[in-house]
């Protein structure tokens, strides 16, 4: 075992990123970020839209090689794997994109099997049954045979954290699991999160900028601006943070022009003359 | 001028780069069908799609192909009392250039520019990033059975189209310009040897892998591109490279196989 496995079991923490920093081209991502996720809980990373969630996920899952820093997921720096170890890795985490990112030559159960078919030796029979029973949990049994194109907004959504959670991964990240989606559609999918958690002891990591569904389901919250971690605490210690731009952010306004109608219409009429 | 000079620099650096992404590409993908475990069904379905639901395009344009070299063929050899050599004529240049030229160009065109809009699409949608986060090798999973395909379906597609293309100046010359039959089998039969054969094979193999290996690479490495980030028109964009860049490419593989080959 490496040191840093002993230092993950040790820790609690299935994710440790340490001074991550990011570039694309001259421009700076990332600047020096920490932040720790702890095992067997809901973490949200949230942040206003250009803040770099999206580009903090994709280190954390392997899919962007960082400037600089260091992240250790369940024991392994990923910025240091062979591409061998990454899959490793990867055969114990789950990803539910937030387009769902379904293969769209596949039906939904095809998408599901697709895991078992390449990584475990069980027989038809099982695979099938395991099909069922993830997609009975995201209440999505009646659409085994459908293709990915005949599904609405929150079908893809369940049908792809079906397949996230179809090897029973220790690590669950979901992207925007709430974007697009009426308020009943997105609270289903919250309860699914916590029922995850609950039944199945998984980390889950949930990035999104949706206040509402964010503050229900987390045991931990990362607020995010300007390419850093602005603050990390508990719900409640994110309400009442002192820090004025996390507070800026729980209390969004539109912009005041819109908000007088009459001046911004004049605005806009006062362009097209 | 300055400015058309970075313009120029930059381009040449692109093209380097996607040159050196390409190879890198085929590289891993040997590398990673190599590996266990072995799947042929990918392979044979990939084998349909490029291969068997070419054939009717390849019978058509072949059969064409063939008339139109005939015709060409019978009126320049009549002016020197030749029409004997029409045969001759007929079948070494679809053996030897046409067969496997215009069975690539038509591969290009019909499965080429599917396997780069189909990887773009992939790309822009997430889908190649979802088979990483599952442990699942893109480069084997979609990439491999391509390139395979390619190799094998490209060959076989050539044949197909030097038989038809064969009957089609047949047809031309024996029953419209009644040239006697058996001038024109016997002047193929004489004027064909293995190596011509072995030319056509070969040229093929290579436009096989030319062809599906700069398709899939085109829409493989969108996201690195300035096509990226354009969404449906960048697939569009990649799409039209692709087919530009692997016709120019097996024009000038044929030439320089033609003459190392020779």
């Amino acid at each position: 075992m490496s040191s840093s496995t002993a230092n993950h079991g040790v820790t609690g923490n299935a994710i440790e990123v340490r001074n991550l920093t990011v570039d694309y081209g001259t421009r700076r991502i990332l600047t020096d970020i920490d932040l720790d996720i702890p095992s067997g809980k809901v973490s949200v990373i949230m942040g206003g839209s250009g803040t770099g969630k999206s580009t903090l996920l994709r280190c954390i899952l392997g899919l962007k090689q960082p400037t600089a820093g260091s992240i250790h997921v369940l024991g392994t720096d990923i910025t240091k794997a062979s591409t061998r170890q990454l899959y490793q890795l990867r055969k114990q985490t789950g990803v539910a994109f937030q387009g769902g990112a379904l293969f769209s030559s596949m039906t939904v159960g095809e998408n599901i099997q697709l895991a078992l078919r390449e990584h475990t030796e069980l027989d038809e029979n099982t695979i099938q049954i395991m099909t069922r029973i993830k997609l009975d949990m995201v209440n999505m049994l009646h659409a085994e045979h459908m293709m990915p194109s005949e599904l609405s907004g929150g079908m893809t959504k369940r049908a792809a954290l079906a397949r996230a959670i179809v090897m029973d991964p220790k690590l669950l990240f979901f992207d925007e699991p709430s974007a697009g989606l009426d308020p009943s559609t997105s609270a289903e999918l919250d309860e699914l999160i916590l029922m995850l958690r609950d039944s199945l002891k998984m980390t889950i990591v949930v990035v999104t900028h949706e206040l509402e569904s964010a503050f229900k389901i987390a045991d931990r919250i990362s607020i995010m601006g300007k390419g850093t971690i602005l603050a990390t605490d508990t719900p409640e210690g994110i309400r009442t943070s002192s820090n004025p731009e996390v507070q800026g952010l729980l209390h969004r306004k539109p912009r005041t022009s819109v908000l007088d109608t009459e001046a911004h219409l004049k605005a806009l009429m006062g362009v097209r003359s | 001028m300055i400015k058309a000079l970075e313009t120029l620099g930059a381009t040449v650096l692109e093209s380097l780069e996607m040159i050196g992404r390409t190879f890198n590409l085929l590289l891993v993908t040997v590398w990673e069908m190599l590996q266990p475990p072995y799947r042929f069904y990918p392979i044979v379905r990939q084998m349909y799609f490029i291969g068997a639901r070419s054939i009717s395009l390849i019978v058509i344009s072949g059969v064409t192909i063939g008339m139109v070299l005939g015709l060409q063929f019978y009126y320049i050899l009549e002016r020197f009392g030749s029409t004997d050599l029409l045969g001759s004529g007929v079948a070494l240049g679809v053996i030897r250039e046409l067969g496997p030229v215009m069975t690539a160009l038509m591969v290009v065109g019909r499965a080429g520019s599917a396997i780069t809009a189909e990887l773009g699409i992939m790309r822009t949608t997430n889908q190649i990033d979802a088979l990483e986060c599952m442990a699942i090798s893109p480069d084997k999973f979609l990439v491999g059975p391509k390139v395979i395909a390619g190799i094998l379906s490209v060959p076989l597609l050539t044949h197909i189209f030097d038989f038809v293309a064969l009957f089609g100046g047949y047809f031309v010359g024996v029953v419209m310009f009644s040239v006697p039959e058996g001038s024109y089998m016997n002047g193929m039969v004489d004027a064909v040897q293995w190596v011509d054969v072995r030319l056509g094979l070969v040229k093929s193999l290579i436009f096989g892998l030319l062809v599906t290996l700069i398709c899939a690479a085109q829409g493989y490495y969108m996201h690195l591109t300035k096509a990226g980030s354009q969404g449906a028109e960048g697939v569009s964009f990649v799409t039209t490279n692709a087919v530009v860049l692997s016709s120019i490419s097996v024009l000038f593989a044929d030439f320089l196989i033609g003459a190392l080959l020779q």
